[in-house]
């Protein structure tokens, strides 16, 4: 293995952060909006939302982006590995992150809610100034978790041809007939950045358990 | 589109041998890694610095690599040990393994919470170590950590879908091949995906009767 091919894989390391990224920031306020329909409880949608999220969260990552991939052109809407990998991301975390924003919806306390209401505070108001600071605290280290969980499923994006840190580390392998250094060095870029989140999250809830032993 | 989905209906013996492929492989590393979970997690607790150092190192390691790229590795890497096994003993290793530090660590945070008295009354009661576990500790803890080991068997299963990497039969590779094959994307996914879904409703049914077990005792 040279030193192009490590460069080659950082590459894609930059290719699998920036999809990651991307799937992440998009991920976050659809979770947020699907958790609203359910929380608000829309007629018909909020039943869709349910199944969605259900079926989403069984569905294996590389199953939906092959079904993505090879079935949307096939229905006439042409679509590239790059935006099949975001589109699968997206659909993949906002399922995981509706459940994490509901649940701190349900957790939120009614009386804050209805002396907003008595303050004379529209629905809009209420929500961005009352509940949405707090259910963003509230649901953090899930969120977190749920983005630890997302980069961890991205060498997947390689199976429909993203030139990400596994495909070329798949490619180097078959070039130099030792599949194994490649690899080893992927494990190594991702396993910082992973760390990172997981202890990240390891933080946030420390700090709030220490915060709610103080209040 | 019906016209799609009636050429996999007639492949579907190739579709439910990759379920029953995907359905077994699971079911045999999740019983395989809780085992070695059981076994991994008094070490996690361990006084002694060094096993302790070891297992967390293993554990926090496994929870940082990708399962697929972990697939990779050990079936590239196995052969390089001289250890030779057919795809399908590879990937229920790479699973099992896998899981393993994750059960581990499941199994550890219940056991931690759990109250000492019932402990502690069994001990006075002279109940020997294995009676002790058996009989005061296990019960409870498999009760409480249900529901987790539950959401963690979903994630096996869907890890056992990354498999398809190394040509392991399984669901997504049945429903692979038969697009590549008559060239029917939507309707091959799709019933993979469905299927999917009911092997998870499956688990979190029986997650819910064992939720309700532990609410009757409680």
């Amino acid at each position: 293995m040279s030193g192009g091919d490590i460069a080659a894989i950082f590459q894609g390391a930059i290719v699998t952060m920036a999809l990651s990224f991307t799937g992440i920031l998009i991920g976050l306020p659809i979770g947020l909006g699907l958790a609203l329909i359910r929380w608000a409880n829309v007629p018909f949608l909020a039943a869709i939302v349910t199944i969605y999220v259900s079926m989403l969260r069984a569905t294996p990552l590389v199953t939906l982006l092959l079904l993505l991939f090879f079935a949307l052109p096939n229905i006439g809407v042409p679509i590239d590995p790059v935006s099949a990998a975001i589109l699968g991301l997206v659909m993949n975390t906002s399922a995981f992150n509706c459940e994490v924003w509901r649940s701190a919806l349900m957790n939120f306390p009614r009386d804050q809610y209805e002396a907003a209401q008595s303050v004379g505070m529209r629905a809009g108001q209420r929500f961005r100034r009352i509940v949405l600071p707090q259910i963003i605290l509230v649901s953090l280290p899930g969120l977190v978790n749920e983005m630890s969980l997302l980069i961890k499923v991205t060498p997947v994006l390689a199976v429909v041809g993203v030139v990400d840190i596994t495909r070329a580390a798949v490619r180097i392998g078959a070039e130099t007939y030792e599949p194994l250094p490649p690899f080893l060095v992927a494990v190594a870029l991702y396993v910082p950045i992973v760390f990172a989140l997981v202890s990240l999250q390891r933080w946030i809830e420390r700090r709030q358990m220490a915060a709610e032993a103080v209040a | 589109m019906i016209h799609d989905f009636g050429i996999v209906w007639s492949e579907r013996a190739l579709l439910l041998a990759g379920l029953a492929n995907t359905a077994i492989l699971s079911a045999l590393s999740a019983v395989a890694a809780l085992l070695l979970g059981f076994g991994l997690a008094p070490a996690l607790m361990s006084k002694q610095p060094a096993v302790s150092w070891t297992t967390r190192g293993f554990v926090d390691g496994m929870r940082c690599v990708p399962f697929l790229l972990f697939a990779y590795i050990v079936y590239y890497g196995f052969p390089t040990f001289g250890v030779r096994l057919d795809n399908w003993t590879t990937g229920l290793a790479a699973l099992t393994i896998y899981n393993a530090a994750y059960m581990a660590e499941i199994l550890r945070g219940a056991w931690v919470a759990q109250p000492r008295e019932p402990i502690e009354a069994g001990i006075a009661f002279g109940f020997s170590e294995i009676r002790l576990f058996r009989r005061i500790i296990l019960p409870p803890l498999l009760l409480s950590a249900g529901p987790v080991i539950g959401n963690q068997m979903i994630q096996i299963i869907k890890d056992s879908a990354f498999l398809t990497i190394i040509a392991l039969p399984e669901l997504t590779h049945a429903a692979s091949s038969i697009q590549s094959r008559h060239y029917v994307p939507f309707a091959a996914f799709i019933t993979a995906v469905f299927l999917y879904w009911g092997l998870c409703l499956v688990i979190e049914a029986g997650v819910s009767s064992i939720g309700r077990v532990a609410d009757a005792r409680r």
